[in-house]
């Protein structure tokens, strides 16, 4: 995954001015950070914050309407820096086939070959637990199945950076464990990770740096333990004392 | 012809396997099933890719294909007839009062159907897809097959349509069959014939099987349907 003498490493990202608007409303305006090549990033904020829609733009599902988002690699098209990015979505959007055949069409489409892809699709399906499930129908998996194997899919694909959008938001207290030992495996293995979240005791339990977002302005990017101890805008303090904020 | 009893002697029609009877029902379901398969194998992913596709004109595609889908068999029996009678652009081929112009007829019938139905079930399932399938690195290319199969349920119905459609209608093929005996009659012309000359039970009897016909068309359609939606979620 992640090796930083790569001399084409997609790491650090660096997000300058950017800004989103849609039908005249501004919903992201003047964000500003680096994400380095190792760590796990925790996006918080209020509903509305701007957090789907940052991750949305960084993945390059949507385009900007102003400022920059450079990855290290510079010069490449969107789809071939995408093909290094893996998004775990909030509800996973699984093909009406088998749960191994979804691992496989994903591989399939970044052109990795047939014994190849079989191989890498059950070595993920194996690391999740999801090898007895394999031949069944991945639409009619539980909500925390279908998590789970949205996130071997995403393990299959090897990515250098993981977005997770609120993954655990409709889950039980047993598959969110299952989620975070899958975020905690994908920090081992040297995968950026960033993710939003709208559980604080998740945030603490994973982030080692957080982004505060609050009204489509990025207002903190801080170490998790200073963030939690001392946040550095008001708007942070409030939001982790429960206040309502936006 | 015998006295009787026009219902039983239809009955001993069918049950006796009347040869006449089964050439014009082997014939109609040759011309109706070859092109249900061509309508399919163009109108699902044209259907397609006008839901993927953003182009000059993409809205008059949908509302022409949309319209198209009550085109009135006798028009397209008329289309058809004028592309081939011997003074028409094809007239050279040949193809006049042939089961292969029936065919063409009958597939002009059924590919707005099945394209503008794979249009709207596509587009649905894409805007459902969209996200996850860009992530993963899809071109809007690429997905055609990956929606028109996660699609298959929905789409079957809309084929198993299209043969009603085509089996059921009487005016395409008449115009461009001519109903000639042993050649290009089928059930639906066989039946508007046989029932002008008074000889009621064989309309009858290609009436009933014709009738089967499309009760077991919809009756599997519908099974389908519900076995997708209990297996495959």
């Amino acid at each position: 995954m992640n090796d930083l003498s790569r001399p084409d490493a997609l790491l650090p990202l660096r997000v300058s001015a950017l800004g989103f608007r849609h039908r005249g409303q501004s919903l992201l305006d003047g964000v500003e950070f680096t994400l380095g090549p190792v760590g796990r990033t925790i996006l918080l904020g209020p509903n509305g914050a701007g957090k789907s829609l940052l991750m949305r733009l960084c993945h390059g599902l949507l385009t900007p309407t102003s400022g920059r988002i450079d990855w290290s690699l510079g010069g490449a098209s969107v789809a071939f820096l995408r093909r290094r990015q893996a998004m775990v979505f909030q509800r996973p959007v699984l093909l009406r086939r088998g749960a191994l055949a979804n691992v496989r069409h994903a591989l399939s489409l970044q052109g990795v070959g047939r014994a190849e892809g079989k191989r890498r699709a059950e070595d993920a399906l194996e690391r999740f637990g999801l090898s007895p499930l394999a031949r069944r129908p991945a639409r009619v998996l539980s909500g925390g199945e279908q998590q789970r194997l949205a996130l071997a899919r995403a393990w299959a694909l090897r990515p250098e950076i993981l977005f997770l959008d609120e993954p655990t938001s409709a889950l039980d207290p047993a598959a969110t464990k299952s989620v975070e030992d899958a975020v905690l495996d994908f920090h081992r293995a040297g995968t950026r990770v960033v993710m939003s979240t709208h559980d604080l005791g998740q945030a603490r339990r994973l982030a080692d740096d957080v982004l505060f977002l609050c009204g489509g302005r990025l207002l903190e990017q801080t170490p998790a333990t200073t963030f939690f101890e001392q946040p550095q805008s008001p708007e942070a303090a409030a939001f982790l004392r429960g206040d309502l904020v936006w | 012809m015998a006295a009787g009893n026009p219902f039983a002697i239809a009955l001993e029609l069918i049950l006796e396997r009347d040869p006449v009877l089964l050439g014009i029902v082997g014939l109609s379901l040759q011309v109706s099933l070859t092109a249900v398969a061509i309508a399919a194998l163009l109108g699902l992913p044209l259907g397609a890719a006008i839901a993927l596709f953003r182009f000059p004109g993409r809205g008059i595609a949908v509302a022409g294909l949309n319209a198209l889908m009550g085109l009135p068999p006798v028009v397209a029996g008329l289309m058809v007839y004028l592309l081939l009678s011997r003074a028409g652009p094809l007239g050279s081929w040949g193809l006049l009062f042939t089961p292969t112009a029936m065919v063409i007829a009958q597939t002009l019938l059924v590919l707005p159907i099945i394209a503008a139905l794979s249009r709207q079930v596509v587009e649905d399932l894409w805007e459902e897809y969209r996200e996850q399938l860009q992530s993963l690195g899809s071109s809007r290319l690429r997905a055609i097959p990956t929606l028109l199969w996660d699609a298959r349920f929905s789409l079957v119905t809309g084929v198993l349509a299209g043969f009603g459609r085509a089996s059921a209608e009487v005016g395409a093929v008449l115009i461009v069959g001519g109903n000639i005996d042993g050649v290009t009659r089928v059930m639906t012309t066989a039946i508007a014939l046989e029932t002008s000359r008074g000889d009621l039970p064989l309309a009858l009897a290609l009436g009933i099987v014709l009738l089967l016909l499309v009760m077991l068309v919809n009756a599997t359609a519908y099974l389908i349907g519900e076995q997708a939606k209990r297996r495959l979620g």
